[in-house]
């Protein structure tokens, strides 16, 4: 009386030891070649950012002045602003500060989204109306007003309160989303099963219904790192987060598209990082979607 | 009407005859057709139709049956021209003569709809939301024709309605799809096919989603369009049940080829291929007294990427011997005229006179102990008394007021003992389903009561609460969804025993076990749920149920979505855990005849009610209230000689709305004992809600709520 086909798998049983979900999936992940390459470039880029100054012949505020504007040479890798600083340090500066905002708060941004949407959509009722009620509330407040309001308080602080910032900005969207397909997730009969075999409502949303979004929360994430990088800048022009001298990639790019035709290395080398950066996240995003969805993957 | 369409109205009705005359020409000819389909980034292609002949002449019906995955929609949709770009067909298909394969689609788009149109499985996605019924069946009729005018166009529709027994059909014309219930959708697309008078319609699975009693509406509906229309009618499906009594010719497919053909008749009496002969065994059937296990098919049909070099269905073959691997075998003349068998040992199965029974081992059902247990003595699992589920219907966005109640589940009483199944069965609608939430919520219901092995829901602690959740566990019907995709066989096993504090060992150990008890592999609990078939996957939910050791398995239609063959394993499977582990289960569906293989006691529910509990024996025996003889009278047997004599009851309409139900006995809407009531007899039944209680002597276990149930025996 059995109706199993699996003729051919005869394995050797009861001795293989059955890997965890987890483990299993980063053994996955390391198999894909895209996501091997996503990742090599990311800690590139990482340890560019951190030991390309201590490489650099010049100084952060250091001023060249024999040379403003003068295109890349021997002297100046990446040539020379317009008052003379290296291009070079000041790119991998940006790129420290735009790795670390960037990263933290694309991660922070989809996990408050996840996490509100999901619980507003899961129970519904009060916690939804509480819940959706203060989304709606971030969605139409005037950003900048907010800010205004903030800024004599964290005006001063570190840049993890401006990651918090950031990610505080850009979370009401997606977990509008996320509460939608919970509501859908929720009536799945393998939700309903795990209710009924008694696992608490809390698990049940981290084992059952983000994992079964992972789709869209991954690519969520990937986007919010160009984002939150951007939106850096938009803050940093209006005076809060990163200040001059200091420089993010976002300030490097703000300045140099205003003289990207005349003087190209001002542009590009910070812009070029900037894509570099999200393709690497990029690729390593996918192939974690991909090894996450049985469906997508030809396993043998 | 033409005058070939009488004659072939007239043997249809005549019956039993072999199908109309040999010498009119086919209709609608289709030989050695294959379609394959490119697999793409480095995969074998899929050849999912290899080398299907059939015809079929004005006014014969003739029936393809097959599992799903042998290439049976495959084969049609090539026919009509409707597969997608990149598919290989080669073959002939000729219409009249006239080949079809390889036209261009402008030229197919004339010949669909108007002389070859289909009838598609799923009513809901087959109509356009935003337009109403009557203008898409005067759309059918204007494609066509385009000179015809609008108000012509509409006048046609109405009298198509009318024809496929859309009641009122001038006023509900006007209606949108979502205001028509699946059974009238699907009347609405048989108007659609037979709009042009087509010479040929092709049925795929039209039945499939419907309830029995809808079924058999939509059977007759068939019967009558092809007596109006005289078109030749293939009816493709993987239920025997359904084309016994319809068609004149069968043809059994498996992995993409015939492997049976034959007059109705000879295919069921004198069966050659040990497959026909497993699924036919694999049916559960009404007309069977005794108890007896089902035959499953061992395994699954063949990855349609590699074929085995000999007979494709040599690895499920209980009689499969070395030389079936050597090569195919061709489809050969076999017995009685047109009847062809693709069987190596189709001469020896012929001349010992074999049926299923001697093909297919049996493996004999132990009895648990508990049974002999008369029933009164043993432990109540589960008592149901009162219970009642009533959802308000709100209307407006701002200020929402109720107007109205939707009655889904309206005074239950039942309980079940231990090693008992009850079945609680009725159609789609009639709050089965509610009810089973209502008591595995463990919350205090809206009325009455709940009580699962002695403990009463609503007041139970916290740690009752968990302790009841061990016991009592479910199955859901949809193998796809019950599991969760994201986790692996294993983690979904032992999801119960975690959350139960099992330890890693006992919880490795426990997994291992139970994919050995519901018969599956071992070594596949590394495996993610999206690779197994789905009677695979409902054995995975089977053993997650079973994890923590219940008392009680609470079962939501488990077989409904699978194939014949492979329901017949499950229920076996239930059977054999029920008399092994000693459980109790409630069982939901809307079969009657899987519940007569599984069932001791049955439960007949419409629109929120028990209209009829009793034992089986008695139930079916002796049914006494009008809807389960109704029930009873629906399903299709897989016996032609027996269908063709049987005298259906088909109950008329749809469910009533459940918000408004009728006054006095729910069920007189439809009833058939109703409608030949005298008038002062059928006030009773408008006034008086009848009550559940016993109506015949001596049938202790049995209790009808029918004013005017039957009382005398009956056969």
């Amino acid at each position: 009386m059995s109706l199993s086909v699996e003729r051919e798998a005869t394995a050797p049983e009861a001795a293989t030891p059955i890997s965890g979900r987890w483990s299993s999936l980063v053994k996955e992940l390391l198999a894909t070649r895209r996501v091997m390459i996503g990742l090599v470039i990311i800690l590139g880029l990482i340890a560019m950012a951190w030991i390309g100054p201590l490489l650099s012949p010049w100084e952060f505020d250091e001023r060249d002045f024999g040379a403003f504007r003068s295109p890349p040479s021997a002297d100046h890798w990446f040539g020379t602003g317009s008052t003379g600083r290296d291009m070079f340090h000041l790119t991998m500066v940006g790129l420290q500060k735009s790795i670390l905002i960037g990263l933290c708060a694309a991660l922070f941004t989809t996990v408050i989204a996840a996490l509100v949407g999901a619980f507003a959509g899961y129970f519904l009722g009060l916690a939804d109306r509480g819940l959706m009620w203060v989304t709606d509330l971030f969605l139409v407040l005037p950003q900048f007003l907010i800010l205004a309001i903030l800024y004599p308080l964290l005006r001063d602080s570190g840049w993890l309160v401006f990651v918090v910032l950031l990610a505080c900005l850009m979370w009401m969207v997606t977990a509008k989303m996320v509460r939608g397909m919970t509501i859908s997730l929720k009536e799945r009969e393998y939700v309903l099963a795990a209710r009924y075999m008694g696992v608490s409502h809390a698990r049940i949303i981290l084992r059952h219904i983000l994992p079964n979004m992972s789709s869209l929360l991954i690519v969520d994430a990937t986007i919010n790192v160009s984002s939150a990088i951007i939106l850096e800048t938009a803050l940093s022009y209006f005076g809060f987060g990163i200040q001059p001298p200091d420089v993010t990639l976002g300030s490097l790019i703000a300045e140099g598209a205003r003289q990207a035709l005349a003087f190209p290395w001002t542009f590009w080398f910070c812009t070029g990082l900037l894509i570099v950066l999200v393709l690497a996240v990029n690729l390593v995003g996918d192939g974690l979607r991909d090894a996450l969805d049985p469906h997508s993957k030809s396993r043998t | 009407m033409t005058a070939t369409s009488g004659t072939a109205a007239e043997q249809e009705q005549t019956g039993a005859g072999p199908g109309p005359d040999r010498a009119e020409p086919a209709v609608f000819e289709v030989s050695d057709l294959e379609v394959s389909f490119p697999g793409g980034r480095g995969n074998a292609d899929v050849t999912a139709v290899r080398g299907v002949s059939y015809e079929v002449r004005r006014g014969e019906i003739l029936g393809i049956v097959g599992e799903s995955g042998s290439g049976k929609s495959v084969s049609s949709l090539a026919a009509i021209g409707l597969l997608p770009d990149y598919a290989r067909v080669s073959g002939s298909i000729r219409l009249h003569g006239e080949e079809l394969l390889g036209l261009d689609d402008r030229t197919m788009a004339k010949k669909r709809g108007r002389a070859v149109s289909m009838v598609f499985q799923d009513p809901l996605s087959g109509l356009t939301p935003v337009y109403t019924v009557g203008d898409q069946v005067a759309e059918a009729v204007q494609v066509h024709n385009p000179q015809t005018s609008r108000e012509a166009a509409q006048k046609r529709a109405v009298e198509l309605l009318t024809l496929v027994g859309i009641p009122d059909a001038e006023r509900r014309r006007r209606s949108f799809p979502h205001e028509f219930s699946g059974g009238m959708r699907q009347r609405v697309m048989i108007a659609i096919a037979i709009a042009n008078d087509p010479d040929v319609i092709i049925c795929d699975e039209p039945t499939t989603a419907l309830d029995v009693t809808i079924q058999a509406q939509i059977l007759e509906v068939l019967k009558t369009a092809q007596r109006e229309t005289g078109a030749a009618i293939v009816m493709i499906t993987h239920d025997l049940g359904v084309v016994a009594g319809l068609v004149d010719r069968v043809q059994v497919m498996y992995a993409g080829r015939l492997v049976e053909t034959g007059a109705v008749d000879d295919v069921y009496y004198n069966t050659r291929m040990p497959y026909t002969m497993g699924l036919l065994g694999s049916v559960p059937r009404l007309d069977q007294d005794e108890k007896t296990p089902l035959i499953p098919i061992k395994g699954n049909p063949p990855s349609l990427t590699d074929m085995p070099p000999g007979c494709p269905f040599a690895p499920r073959c209980p009689i499969a011997v070395p030389e079936c691997d050597a090569a195919e075998p061709p489809l050969e003349r076999v017995g009685g005229a047109g009847h062809r068998a693709a069987c190596i040992r189709a001469g020896e199965i012929e001349a010992n006179a074999w049926t299923a029974r001697d093909v297919y081992p049996v493996s004999e059902i132990e009895r648990n102990p508990v049974s002999q247990v008369p029933r009164a003595d043993r432990e109540t699992v589960l008592r149901v008394d009162d219970l009642a589920k009533h959802h308000p219907l709100m209307r407006g966005a701002l200020f929402k007021r109720r107007v109205g109640t939707v009655y889904a589940v309206d005074g239950l009483t039942f309980d079940v003992r231990e090693g008992e199944t009850l079945a609680l069965v009725g159609e789609s609608g009639c709050g089965k389903s509610s009810t089973l939430m209502e008591i595995l919520s463990l919350d205090q219901p809206q009325q009455g009561t709940v009580e699962v092995l002695g403990k009463r829901s609503g007041r139970m602690s916290n740690r009752e609460r968990m302790q009841v959740r061990g016991d009592v566990q479910v199955v859901f019907q949809d193998p796809m969804s019950s599991l969760d995709p994201r986790m692996r066989v294993f983690e979904i096993i032992a999801e119960p025993l975690h959350t139960h504090g099992y330890s890693k060992e006992r919880v490795r150990s426990r997994v291992l076990e139970l994919m050995e008890l519901v018969g599956l592999d071992r070594s596949a609990v590394t495996r993610s749920p999206a690779e197994f078939s789905g009677g695979q996957r409902q054995r995975i939910g089977i053993a997650r149920a079973l994890a923590l050791e219940p008392k009680l398995l609470v079962l939501d239609e488990p077989v409904s979505a699978l194939d014949v063959s492979i329901q017949a394993g499950v229920i076996n499977l239930l059977e054999e855990l029920k008399a092994r582990l000693g459980l109790s289960y409630l069982f939901v569906a809307h079969d009657l005849s899987v519940v007569r293989h599984i069932a001791d006691r049955v439960a007949v529910m419409y629109l929120g009610k028990i209209v009829e509990i009793g034992d089986v024996q008695s139930i079916y025996r002796r049914p006494t209230h009008p809807y389960t003889k109704a029930l009873l009278s629906a399903i299709p047997l897989p016996d032609p000689e027996k269908e063709r004599r049987r005298e259906h009851v088909v109950l008329q309409g749809d469910l009533p709305n459940p918000a408004d139900p009728p006054s006095g006995c729910r069920f007189r809407t439809r009833c058939q004992k109703f409608a030949v009531l005298s008038e002062e007899d059928r006030s009773t039944c408008r006034e008086r809600e009848p009550e559940l209680r016993h109506r015949v002597e001596g049938a202790a276990d049995q209790a009808a709520a029918c004013h005017y149930a039957d009382t005398e025996a009956s056969s």
